[in-house]
Parts: C-alpha cells; sequence; structure tokens
C-alpha cells in the first residue's frame, strides 16, 4: 500500500509541527531551518510565541535584579527604626521645583494626638528636601564584593532627619521601601533554594521510581500519595513551631526551606517518574542498552536530556508554590521571624484590621508576591507547551 | 454510467478549508462527484488527502477551525425534494434530521467513537428516540433489533454493556447499529475496517454488503486500501491533497487507470502475480506539507510524467476521458478537447 | 469493584497511621516535654509544682518510657477517646475543641460547593468557546485567582469591607449569636456569614478547578465520539454536555482528593484573618504556646478528616466512571 495509515480521524491535519515555526519565514525556508534546528531551538520558537510567558519572563529578570541589588535600590537601613517616624504615610514625590525638574518632598512634623494617642503627620510647606538619583548613601559591597556608596534615589540633606519615605513607615518607623527590597531578596532567594531541594528529593525518588518501577515504585508511591492527601498547612506549623527559639537567622532561615521543601518534592517526583516510565519504553533507551552502555550512562546521556526540559517547566511551576509556602507561614509568625525580613514578615504588621484601616500602606508587600506568582505561573505555563517541541 | 438514475447526494466543487494562525489548510479543495442510491461509492487516496473531512462536510460536522468556504453538497430528499445541505445552518433542526435519518456514519475506531461512561444501549435508543418519536421502551425493542440485524449476539444483554466490554469486531458492529438504528438511506463508512484485524475486517465487510441489500441503501466508503475499493465499491474517486484526481467504475480504474497517481497507486500494491524478490515500487517523494501545496498540479513534484511549464504553472480541471472515467490531469486535456468535442464532465461521474 | 474500594481503604488506614506518626512528631519535636510545659504554665500562673510531682505526671503520661512506647500509649488514649489536657485551658482537648471542627468541615464544604458551582461553567465555557474574549477573561480571572493566596485575598476583602461598606467582615455568627446554643436562628446567621467566607477560602481552589476542566473539556472534544454523537443528530448543546462533559467531569471529581486538603490547609490561614471559630486559629495558638496535646489532636483530626473526604471522592468516582466500576484485578 502506497502509506500508512494514521490513527487519526479527525481532520487530516498535521500534527502540529507547525506551531513552533518562527512566523516570519517563508514556508519552506522555515521548513528547512526546522529540519536542522537543535530541540532547544525548537523549544525557544515555541516559547517565544507565548506572549504572557515573555511578559513573565521579563519580569522576573527585573525581581532578579532586584534581589542581586537590593543596597543600591534602598537608601535606608531597614532595620533602623525610629519611634518618632512610626506609622508615615508614604510620601508623594514633587517633581518639579518653579518649573525646573528637581523632584523634592516637603518634610514632615509629627504629633501625637492627645486624645487618641495616634501619631499625626502634617506636611510642613517650609522644608523641601531635594531627592536625588544616583545619591550616596550607606555603604555596601554590592554582589558581596564591589565596595560602592552610590544608591538609585536618595535626599541630599545634611540633616539626618531629612529622609525619605516613599512608601511609608512600620509601626517602629522603619522604611518599607528599603525593607521591601530586603524582603523581596529573601523570598525570592528562599524560593530558589526550597525548589532546589524539592527538585533533588523529586529527581532521586522520581528518578528511582520510574527506573526500576516494581516494588520500590509501588513504595514510593504509596508515600507520594499520602503525603498528597494530608492537609499541608497544619504539618508545616507543626514542624516550624518546633524550632527552637533560639535558633539564628540563618538557621531558621535554613529549617523553614527544608520544612517547605519536604512537603513539595511530592509533585516534581510525579513529573520526572512519569518522563522515566514513557522514556523507558522509546527504542533509543533500548538501543543504548543493547549497545551495552552502563546503567548511569543510560540515564544522565540519553535520559536525562531528553527531559529536561519537562523537569525545568515543572520547577517553574513549583516555584509559586513554595513562595506562598514562605509568605503564608511567616504571615502567621511561624516561619522566618524578625529580624529577618520577607515578603511574610512584612506582611504580618498587616494583620488586623486595625492597623490596616489606619495604614493601608502596610498591605503594599502583597503586590510583588502577586506579581512574582503570576509571572512564575506565565513562564512555567510557556515552558511546558514549548517542552514538547514535537508534540 | 447510471445516467437513468438520479445521484442521491451530488458533491460538487466542495472546498473545505481550515483557517490557522499558521495558515489556510486547504483539506478538500474542490471535490465533485455523486453518490447512487443503492450503489458504493470508493473514495481513495493517502491519509491527509481529505477524505474523511469531506465526509465530516457532508454531515456538516467539521471541527472549529474549518469552514465549507465554497460548493455544493445536494442531498436527494426521500419525497424525491433537493436539500442544499451547505445553504442549512450546522445545528439547525433541519439538519440534525438529516444526520442519522438520512445520512449515517461509521468511523475508523470503534472503541473511541463511543463514549465510555455510556452503555452502548443508551447511545442507540438515544439517536432512535430523538428521530423516530418512540418512547424509551420502544426504542430499546428497536435498538435490540438493529443490534441483531447487525450480527450481535445476545442483543437484549449487550445493550447494557460499555464498549469497553465488547471486541473490537462487535463494537465496530455496534457503531454500524447506531449508525443505521433511523434507516439512513446513505452510510459514510470512514475507514471502518482499518482498525480491525483482518479477519474480522473481512466479516464487516460482508455486514455491510448484506445490509446494503436488505435496505437498498448507498454507502459511501472511504478508505486508503485498494483491496477493500475492489471488494466494495461499484464506482471509485481517487483524491489527492482535497481534490479528485480521478473516477470512475470500478473496473476502469483498477484495468486502465489514467491519470499517473492512480496508476502509481495500483503499481504499489503487492500482488500475487507479482514478481517475487523484486522491490514493490512506491511513490516518490511524500505528500507535500498542506501550508505548502505545490502551485498547479498538487501531484507534480511527484509525478513521473510532469511536463515543466504545464503541470507547474495551472490546475488541471476534471475531464472525461471515457463515457464513465474521468481525470484531472494535462495529459489528457489536450485529447479531450480537440477530440468528440465532448463538454468538460463536471456533472458525470 | 471491591478490589477497588478495598484498595483505597488500605490507602486511606496508611495515610491515617501516617498522619498518627506526623502529629506524634509534632508533639514530640520541641525541646522539654509535656510536663516541662506543664509546669511552665502552672507556675505562670502561680501554682508551684514540685520535683515529686513532676516526676508523678511523668510516670503518668508515661513520659519517662522509649518513644515506641510512648507513642502506642498515647495511640491507646486516642482509641479509648481521651486525647489529653490542654495545658492553656486546664480543659480535656475535646472539650476545647468543641464544634470547631464541625465548623471547618462546614466552611471546606461551602468553600468546594462554591468552587465547583463556579469552576464548572466557567470551565465549560472556556473550553467550548476557546480563544473567546470570555474564555481569555476566565483565564486571566484564574491566573489572579492562583496568583493571590488566602490570606491576602482575606486581608483584602476585609480591608474593601471595611474602607468602602463599612462593614466588619470576618467571624461566623453576629456578636449576638456567637456563644448562642445552637438553634434555627443561628444556623441562618452562619448561612449568612459563609458565602463571603467560601468565597475567599474557595477563589484559589476555582482557578485551578477552571483550568483543569478547561484541559480537559478540550481533550474530550477532540474525541471521535463527539463526532459520532453530532453525526447522530443531536443538537450541539446536548452532545457537548452528555457526552465531553460528561467525561470529563471524571478527572474533575477526582481533583477532589487533592482539593480538599488544600482547601483544609488553606482555611486554617483564612480563619486566623477573618477570625473565624475553627480549629484554624486553635491550632496556631496551641502551636506558639507548645500546647502540645492539643495541637498534635487538631492536626490529627484535620488529617483524618482529609482523608474520610478524599476516601468519599473515591467512592463517588467508583459510581460515576464504569470504567473503575469495572476494572478488573
Amino acid at each position: 500500500m502506497a502509506e500508512t495509515t494514521s490513527p487519526n480521524i479527525g481532520p487530516a491535519l498535521p500534527a502540529s509541527p507547525r506551531e513552533m515555526l518562527p512566523q516570519e519565514l517563508p514556508t519552506s525556508q522555515a521548513e528547512e531551518q526546522i529540519a536542522v534546528a537543535t530541540q532547544w531551538q525548537l523549544m525557544w520558537w515555541r516559547f517565544r510565541k507565548h506572549k504572557l510567558a515573555m511578559v513573565g519572563s521579563v519580569i522576573l529578570i527585573l525581581f532578579y535584579l532586584v534581589a542581586l541589588s537590593v543596597d543600591f535600590l534602598s537608601y535606608a537601613d531597614p532595620d533602623a527604626s525610629e519611634a518618632q517616624r512610626s506609622l508615615m504615610a508614604p510620601q508623594s514625590i514633587h517633581w518639579t521645583d518653579n518649573g525646573r525638574l528637581s523632584p523634592y518632598v516637603y518634610g514632615l512634623t509629627g504629633k501625637r494626638d492627645p486624645k487618641t494617642f495616634k501619631r499625626v503627620y502634617t506636611i510642613d510647606p517650609e522644608v523641601k528636601i531635594p531627592v536625588r538619583f544616583f545619591a550616596k548613601g550607606f555603604e555596601y559591597k554590592w554582589l558581596g564584593f564591589i565596595p560602592s556608596d552610590i544608591h538609585l534615589i536618595g535626599v541630599e540633606g545634611a540633616r539626618a532627619d531629612e529622609t525619605l519615605f516613599i512608601l511609608g513607615t512600620d509601626v517602629q518607623g522603619r522604611d518599607l521601601w528599603s525593607r521591601l527590597m530586603y524582603g523581596t531578596q529573601t523570598s525570592l532567594f528562599i524560593g530558589l533554594a526550597s525548589v532546589a531541594l524539592s527538585l533533588f528529593l523529586g529527581v532521586v525518588l522520581g528518578g528511582i521510581s520510574g527506573y526500576y518501577g516494581g516494588v520500590i515504585d509501588t513504595v514510593i508511591q504509596r508515600v507520594i500519595e499520602i503525603l498528597r492527601s494530608i492537609p499541608t498547612i497544619p504539618l508545616w506549623l507543626g514542624l516550624a513551631a518546633a524550632l527552637p527559639g533560639s535558633w539564628s537567622v540563618q538557621q531558621v532561615y535554613f529549617a523553614i526551606t527544608i520544612i517547605i521543601s519536604l512537603l513539595g518534592w511530592t509533585e516534581l517526583a510525579r513529573v520526572v517518574r512519569g518522563r522515566f516510565l514513557s522514556l523507558r519504553q522509546e527504542d533509543f533507551v533500548m538501543a543504548a542498552r543493547l549497545a551495552g552502555c552502563s546503567q548511569m550512562r543510560i540515564i544522565f546521556r540519553h535520559m536525562v536530556p531528553s527531559f529536561l526540559s519537562h523537569i525545568i517547566a515543572a520547577m517553574t511551576l513549583a516555584l509559586p508554590a513554595m513562595i506562598i509556602s514562605e509568605t503564608s507561614l511567616s504571615f502567621l509568625g511561624l516561619g522566618l521571624r524578625p529580624p529577618a525580613i520577607s515578603w511574610g514578615v512584612l506582611l504580618q504588621d498587616a494583620q488586623s484590621i486595625q492597623a490596616l484601616a489606619i495604614s493601608p500602606w502596610l498591605l503594599i508587600p502583597s503586590i510583588p508576591v502577586v506579581v512574582a506568582v503570576l509571572a512564575f505561573n506565565f513562564v512555567g505555563d510557556g515552558l511546558r507547551d514549548a517542552a514538547d517541541p514535537y508534540g | 454510467m447510471q445516467s437513468e438514475q438520479k445521484p442521491l447526494l451530488s458533491v460538487r466543487n466542495l472546498k473545505t478549508y481550515f483557517f490557522q494562525d499558521e495558515g489556510t489548510v486547504k483539506a478538500v479543495d474542490g471535490a465533485t462527484f455523486d453518490v447512487y442510491p443503492g450503489k458504493t461509492l470508493g473514495i481513495v487516496g493517502e491519509s491527509g488527502c481529505g477524505k474523511s473531512v469531506t465526509a465530516q462536510s457532508i454531515l456538516r460536522i467539521v471541527d472549529q477551525p474549518g469552514r465549507i468556504v465554497d460548493g455544493e453538497i445536494v442531498l436527494r430528499g426521500a419525497d424525491g425534494n433537493d436539500v442544499e445541505l451547505t445553504r442549512l445552518h450546522p445545528d439547525s433542526r433541519e439538519m440534525r434530521d438529516i444526520r442519522g435519518t438520512e445520512i449515517g456514519l461509521v468511523f475508523q475506531e470503534p472503541m473511541t467513537s463511543f463514549s465510555p461512561v455510556h452503555t452502548v444501549g443508551n447511545q442507540i435508543v438515544e439517536a432512535i428516540r430523538l428521530h423516530c418519536g418512540v418512547n424509551e421502551r420502544e426504542a430499546r425493542i428497536k435498538a435490540v433489533e438493529t443490534l441483531r440485524q447487525v450480527g450481535i449476539p445476545k442483543p437484549e444483554r449487550r445493550i447494557d454493556e460499555y464498549a469497553f466490554e465488547l471486541s473490537g469486531g462487535l463494537r465496530q458492529r455496534a457503531m454500524i447499529a447506531v449508525a443505521l438504528s433511523c434507516n439512513p438511506r446513505l452510510l459514510i463508512a470512514d475507514e471502518p475496517t482499518t482498525a480491525l484485524d483482518v479477519t474480522t475486517q473481512a466479516q464487516i465487510l460482508d455486514l455491510l454488503r448484506q445490509l446494503q441489500e436488505q435496505r437498498g441503501m448507498a454507502i459511501m466508503l472511504i478508505t486508503h486500501n485498494l483491496g477493500v475499493i475492489a471488494e466494495m465499491a461499484d464506482d471509485v474517486v481517487v483524491m489527492y491533497l482535497g481534490r479528485v484526481v480521478e473516477q470512475g467504475p470500478v473496473d476502469a480504474i483498477f484495468h486502465s487507470p489514467q491519470h499517473p497517481y492512480t496508476r502509481a497507486l495500483l503499481r504499489s500494491i503487492p500482488s500475487i502475480e507479482s514478481t517475487p524478490r523484486v522491490e514493490l515500487p512506491t511513490i516518490s517523494g511524500s505528500i507535500p506539507h498542506p501550508y505548502n501545496r505545490p502551485s498547479g498540479c498538487p501531484f507534480y513534484p511527484r509525478c513521473p510524467e510532469f511536463i515543466p511549464g504545464t503541470c507547474d504553472q495551472a490546475e488541471p480541471a476534471l475531464r472525461a476521458v471515457s463515457e464513465q472515467q474521468s481525470v484531472s490531469c494535462f495529459l489528457y486535456q489536450s485529447q479531450v478537447s480537440q477530440g468528440q468535442g465532448t463538454k468538460p464532465s463536471e456533472g458525470m461521474a | 469493584m471491591i478490589a477497588y474500594i478495598i484498595r483505597r481503604l488500605i490507602l486511606a488506614i496508611l495515610t491515617i497511621w501516617a498522619i498518627t506518626v506526623l502529629s506524634f512528631v509534632i508533639i514530640q519535636l520541641p525541646p522539654g516535654d509535656y510536663v516541662t510545659s506543664y509546669i511552665a504554665s502552672m507556675s505562670a500562673s502561680g501554682i508551684g509544682v514540685t520535683e515529686a510531682e513532676a516526676q508523678a505526671l511523668r510516670i503518668q503520661y508515661g513520659l519517662d518510657q522509649p518513644i515506641y512506647v510512648q507513642y502506642l500509649k498515647w495511640m491507646g488514649m486516642i482509641a479509648q477517646g481521651r486525647f489529653g489536657m490542654a495545658i492553656e485551658w486546664g480543659r480535656p482537648v475535646m472539650d476545647v475543641i468543641g464544634d470547631r471542627l464541625t465548623l471547618t468541615i462546614v466552611i471546606s464544604v461551602a468553600a468546594i460547593v462554591f468552587t465547583w458551582a463556579l469552576a464548572l461553567p466557567i470551565g465549560i465555557y472556556s473550553a467550548v468557546r476557546r480563544y473567546s474574549i470570555g474564555d481569555y477573561i476566565a483565564t486571566l480571572i484564574g491566573f489572579i485567582g492562583l496568583a493571590i493566596p488566602g490570606f491576602m485575598l482575606a486581608l483584602i476583602v476585609m480591608y474593601v469591607g471595611f474602607k468602602y461598606f463599612n462593614a466588619s467582615i470576618g467571624g461566623l455568627f453576629s456578636a449576638e449569636m456567637a456563644d448562642a446554643p445552637w438553634n434555627w436562628a443561628k444556623f441562618v446567621d452562619l448561612l449568612k456569614h459563609l458565602p463571603v467566607v467560601a468565597i475567599v477560602l474557595g477563589i484559589g481552589g476555582t482557578a485551578q478547578m477552571i483550568r483543569i476542566m478547561r484541559s480537559n473539556l478540550l481533550d474530550e472534544l477532540r474525541k471521535p465520539y463527539v463526532m459520532t454523537a453530532r453525526a447522530r443528530g443531536l443538537s450541539e448543546a446536548r452532545v457537548i454536555m452528555k457526552y465531553p462533559v460528561r467525561v470529563a467531569l471524571n478527572p474533575f471529581i477526582s481533583t477532589l482528593g487533592y482539593l480538599f486538603p488544600y482547601v483544609v490547609s488553606g482555611s486554617i490561614i483564612v480563619s486566623m484573618v477573618l477570625s473565624l471559630p475553627t480549629v484554624g486559629p486553635l491550632l496556631l495558638k496551641a502551636l506558639i504556646a507548645q500546647d502540645l496535646f492539643l495541637a498534635g489532636t487538631i492536626v490529627l483530626m484535620l488529617g483524618v478528616m482529609t482523608v474520610v473526604g478524599t476516601f468519599i471522592s473515591d467512592l463517588l468516582l467508583m459510581w460515576i466512571d464504569p470504567r473503575i466500576r469495572f476494572e478488573k484485578q
């Protein structure tokens, strides 16, 4: 017979190898390009078509740039508290002064309301505090080794009380903008660390489960099923509460990472196992085995590269859950503890409606959480679609 | 030729395109043929030549983003009135009544053609109740009867089973029963035996022939299998890339194929008479990508008789080469136009 | 079919066992033991405990024995329905929990009902009208719902309610009903408070469910049985509702197994923010105060509740999907 039958019954369309075609290319040329393109090129072409994923990538890159240069972006010591400046509202920057571009903020004077005992701030139009870009401030080492004292913005007033609060201050009078920068660093990196640890557990256990099958597979699968059917937050809380109060910030940081990843590896293990199971049946694995490759070689030279893209996608989709976990735990006071700063720690100040009613700006740290989680989801979705460029 | 008889279904210049981001796929691009009452029309071609989309177009069940962009599909009603199917709304009452009561459909894959969570009986009874206006009990009796007719043993028990409980052959019989439950005058069978093993294939083909005799219905048999065509069809339509390249009675197609594509197809069938240990001829090249159709005759890049400057410039029209056979190829165009002055036989089959 | 039930039952029992171990670990993990915390809380309230008394308590609770004996003793206590004392409250654990567990179940179930009631039609619409404006809007809302953690949504809802509607959102009962005995009026009061809680708690799950329903249904819509149903002359609406939607419902229902733990988890945090009288705030308090029998019992109860919920969803799935019913083995 002149053909092989395809089991397709629907419209006789091409499966979809076209979908990853760069559109701008004329067809025949594009076809040639596809024929010689590597797997990663195909994935990139397909990923590029996913607009939300592209937007998400840009946002994530920005986020991590922020995380790498917190000292440059913040202008105040995040831990410097000052009772005189408790709960100041965000200041608005005035961009022009008498028609000239010369940003400034007005000075504020605080008084305690004798009736409510709240501090009330009034704008003092006499005092204009100039705001400058690339201003000098406290000294720091960029990326840990390049000494500098340049900050993105700052005030150029000589007097110590002439400062700036773009996002206002918290109860203890600490600058929210600078704290948010440091919190971003912590939260993003704790997410990465947890995912890395989950990945390790997931790949090892999922890999063993999928590669060997049999009894080991059954046992690991049951464990995963059991872990997935237990509500995680009570468990997290229980484990986190057991951390000794005397531990240092670093120790808690490390322990929280472990706790989050202990319960987060199951999804990654599921993906890895699924891939291993389907790859085991593939002809090229059989061929490698017949050619006398060692098991390690088969796994790392033949199997892992062919599902690496799926793992990356699954990791990206797991990250937002890790970030939300950390935020939730810290929000409840059982995750990172002050003086550590993270998005969750910052949001702890916004826990009660009383606090929110007076100082709604304390809710600002929720914005980066939502944006980062959205961006990770978009990118993860795009990666997942692109991970199967032949599908 | 059945010139004394009017066709049951006439398809004229049917074009069904799929509009996608990446481009337009011309799945069916100007198909023309007729189906006569009580006869079997075989439609043959490689995967992706538009056979299945043609069937879906006739039933008006082409999936998004597909659309019929041009052409006519005329169904001769039982009362003698013609209905132009392309003018009906796909989800209109009239079109829905035609599906099932006038035209039945059998698919290649009987397993996935049944809902996995409904019993076989449920799906037959549903069709009967919808079209025959009978109550649940009567519909069930009729369903059991239909299952018996298609040769399913113990139909009163099988009716309450799920498709996955039946064997492949029984499943396909049940599928035929669903299609025939409201006595359609035309049965479209889209690769009805492809997914079955060889002995079961023969049984299903026998069944179809037997049912055709009993009911006098027409069958439109879509297949890539020339053996099935030889066994079943009265007339044959050969399709390539959405176009009809040749059509005629089954004997003419098999014994004097005219189009280079038909000839190549026939050469590629292994035969008991062919010389042993000689490689079976294949058609060189592969089907062009649907976004990347060649200009001119779609077959020219693979054609052994390609005429440069002609075949790659214009599309040949379907012209009669004999009283019953027509071909769409430039090899015969001059001969026809110079010859006996036969007018272009769009209406002939 | 019976094999399926037995397999699920064994898994449920195994899970419950794992939960007892984890709860016990939580009770054991912090430094010091129950008696240490007890002594601390006693002396905080001005009552001194002598060393002899402490030793007696230790023996009473078996704290001087190896860890597995303690575990078995604890299990034995639980089997008799004794869950120990809640130190901070000075009352038996079950007294303190009271109807908070029931209320946790009530809000979790309400959240799941809300989730399904919203996700099902939106998911169907999104799949059937793929790439329509409505689909894009649903997808966008789904993504945002996914990105806002429950507690944050609770905060925002509370703030908006306070600021713009001058209503205090939170709690499950009006102030005058909170301590009233159960009667019809209290029940109605609960129903009035339930929707906001269900929405806050359910919206994250809704987003996921919409995506699951949409992609399942898209897969099913491509299958040949949809086309054969159309070829039978059914109306488009009936084709879709009777066949692909019905089939896509199975994986949708099977997600209950993990939706339920997810919602119960969420309820802990949301209850904190909205000050709901569920076990959530109690658990948090107990953990912070190291009131270990109380905390361990709550974790255990929540776990068992989830397992029962999952088991019910398994039975539901079996009832709805003939392929599972007829599964051999």
